[in-house]
């Protein structure tokens, strides 16, 4: 992957920010330019609002990776898992730090700022979100933002009002 | 709109075709079809071409004139347009095909379906085929095509009780089905012991739940039903053409146990046709997984939703079953030459309602179904094809 198509990505993949439909409130990653579930669809155009992720959330699903995709030759056996966030999306990401055996759905994690995969000796390496196991313990800040998501801009009534 | 019949049907072996080229199994599979509807070339309006993926995988883009110009049909100047969607190619053509008949644009034209997949290393290979899902989203993060067919097992497994049997059933039915296919990838029958005890891929998926990487091309010519007759003696209506689209990665979906455009592109089907899935006897339908076999069979509504794993199990869909599923053997045994899959299955629908189908001949087959997917489901297809004599 050329370096600018993935240094385009890097504001998502590094900080998880997405975005809201201002009309219906849908909560969306990656961020998007029209919303897609609302009935005021075309309305949303140019109105959705960047929104910050929290990266908590539980396991949906997962799957034990043998056969790995280029670059991950050296992670085997490693946990892909659609992530559900408290916040509504799903996300497709690693869960690492933990085996294997002990992933589950259901199983509570936070997303962590990690190195993805390095292209050779001299390409390019890709960094972004995995996840790991969240503890009730557990005493680290989130992984990125504030915990409470920033909406910068809230529905207006007349945004409301016409179809 | 005119009725669109199948004149004619061709296909070539699948399987590792070291020995062949792009250009040859292509050539073949259309000059079959062509012999098949007794068409003279100089009768075809146009040419679409199935295929996914011949620039990485053969440094070759703009195919579909290669094949016109080796054809020996260059000097006829007639148009020729490559059609690409995925693993869901072959029926994307076969649609554009379709809408040219029905139209009135053209009155013949032949539908191909090619794709050569072991000219490259199978790391490149599964790279590319996990391309048809969403790079950016998925695939960058470690996600490979299996893998994503992987988590839609598990959660179908978490949500309705889908055993890791159930779905290796799928395998070994498929495999005793090619065994009698003499064009199919494989012709080895399976054990239970043998799909779950292989080696895995993507849990709860192994090596013998995914379909293999093969070489084939398949092609059909397709004209105005009223003027069938002149060309074959059993031509085929086909009764609905469909095609639908959902999100792009699974992670997007609305629910991550359906494909809610096989759902879409079934309904509208059955609607134009009339039909229902119950007056469906035989169908080809995308198992590129055995997962993918059990979601099909839901989402085409021909059980209900999470039901797919016991009723696969219970052997109703095997030969002499009402509705017979994959008798060519599916991509899982028949095999996964991705931009000749979609045409493949209509070819082996076709044999089966004239009753050419020999050893795999379904019975009192009229009415039949085709169902393709590209990727994880970002695309379905859906043709319904019966005799229409």
């Amino acid at each position: 992957m050329s370096i600018a198509r993935f240094w385009r990505e890097t504001p998502r993949r590094y900080n998880l920010g997405g975005s809201k439909c201002p009309l219906c409130g849908t909560v969306y990653f990656p961020p998007r330019p029209v919303c897609p579930t609302c009935p005021q669809h075309r309305r949303s155009l140019e109105k959705m609002v960047p929104f910050q992720l929290s990266g908590d959330g539980t396991v949906f699903s997962f799957t034990v990776v043998h056969d790995a995709a280029e670059g991950f030759e050296m992670q085997v056996p490693y946990v892909m898992a659609l992530v559900k966030t408290v916040e509504g999306p799903i996300l497709t990401g690693q869960v690492v730090d933990v085996e294997p055996g002990e992933v589950a759905i259901g199983l509570k994690v936070r997303a962590t700022f990690r190195k993805l995969r390095e292209e050779g000796k001299a390409g390019v390496i890709h960094y972004g979100y995995k996840f790991t196991p969240s503890l009730e313990t557990d005493v680290r800040p989130p992984a990125r933002g504030p915990a409470v998501p920033v909406e910068t801009a809230a529905p207006t009534s007349t945004d409301r009002a016409s179809a | 709109m005119r009725e669109v019949a199948v004149l004619g049907v061709g296909q070539t072996k699948f399987g590792e075709l070291w020995d062949r080229s792009f250009r040859e199994i292509g050539i073949e599979a259309g000059l079959q079809a062509l012999v098949d509807a007794k068409l003279g070339s100089g009768d075809l309006g146009g040419l679409f071409l199935g295929n996914m993926a011949s620039g990485t995988l053969l440094d070759q883009e703009h195919i579909a004139p290669l094949i016109l110009d080796y054809a020996g049909l260059a000097g006829r100047h007639l148009p020729a347009v490559r059609v690409e969607g995925g693993g869901a190619s072959g029926s994307l053509a076969l649609h554009q095909g379709f809408l040219a008949v029905a139209s009135g644009c053209y009155d013949f034209v032949v539908v191909g379906g090619a794709e050569k997949m072991t000219d490259v290393l199978d790391t490149t290979a599964n790279e590319i085929i996990s391309s048809t899902a969403d790079h950016e989203w998925e695939v960058v993060f470690g996600a490979t095509l299996p893998a994503l067919w992987g988590l839609i097992a598990r959660r179908h497994m978490h949500e309705f009780g889908t055993t890791r049997e159930q779905l290796a059933r799928v395998a070994v039915q498929m495999h005793e089905n090619g065994s009698k296919n003499p064009l199919a990838h494989y012709r080895n029958k399976l054990t239970l012991e043998q799909v779950i005890g292989a080696g895995e891929v993507a849990e709860p998926l192994g090596v013998l739940d995914c379909a293999p990487l093969s070489d084939g091309a398949a092609a059909v010519v397709l004209g105005p039903l009223e003027v069938a007759r002149k060309y074959t003696d059993t031509p085929i209506r086909i009764a609905a053409s469909e095609v639908a689209c959902d999100t792009m990665a699974v992670q997007h979906r609305a629910s991550v146990t359906t494909l809610a455009s096989t759902v879409v592109a079934a309904r509208r089907a059955f609607q134009r046709a009339r039909r229902a899935p119950g007056d469906v006897r035989v169908a080809e339908v995308h198992d590129a997984y055995t997962i993918s076999a059990l979601l099909a069979l839901e989402d085409l509504g021909f059980v209900e939703k999470g039901q797919a794993g016991p009723e696969f199990a219970s052997g109703r869909f095997a030969a002499g079953g009402s509705l017979v599923v994959n008798p060519s053997g599916g991509l899982k045994a028949q095999g996964r030459p991705f931009g000749a899959v979609g045409v493949a299955q209509v070819v082996e629908l076709v044999r089966q309602l004239r009753g050419e189908a020999k050893e795999r001949q379904v019975s009192g087959a009229t009415l039949a179904l085709a169902h393709d997917v590209g990727g994880t489901g970002a695309t379905s297809a859906v043709h319904l094809l019966e005799r229409a004599d």
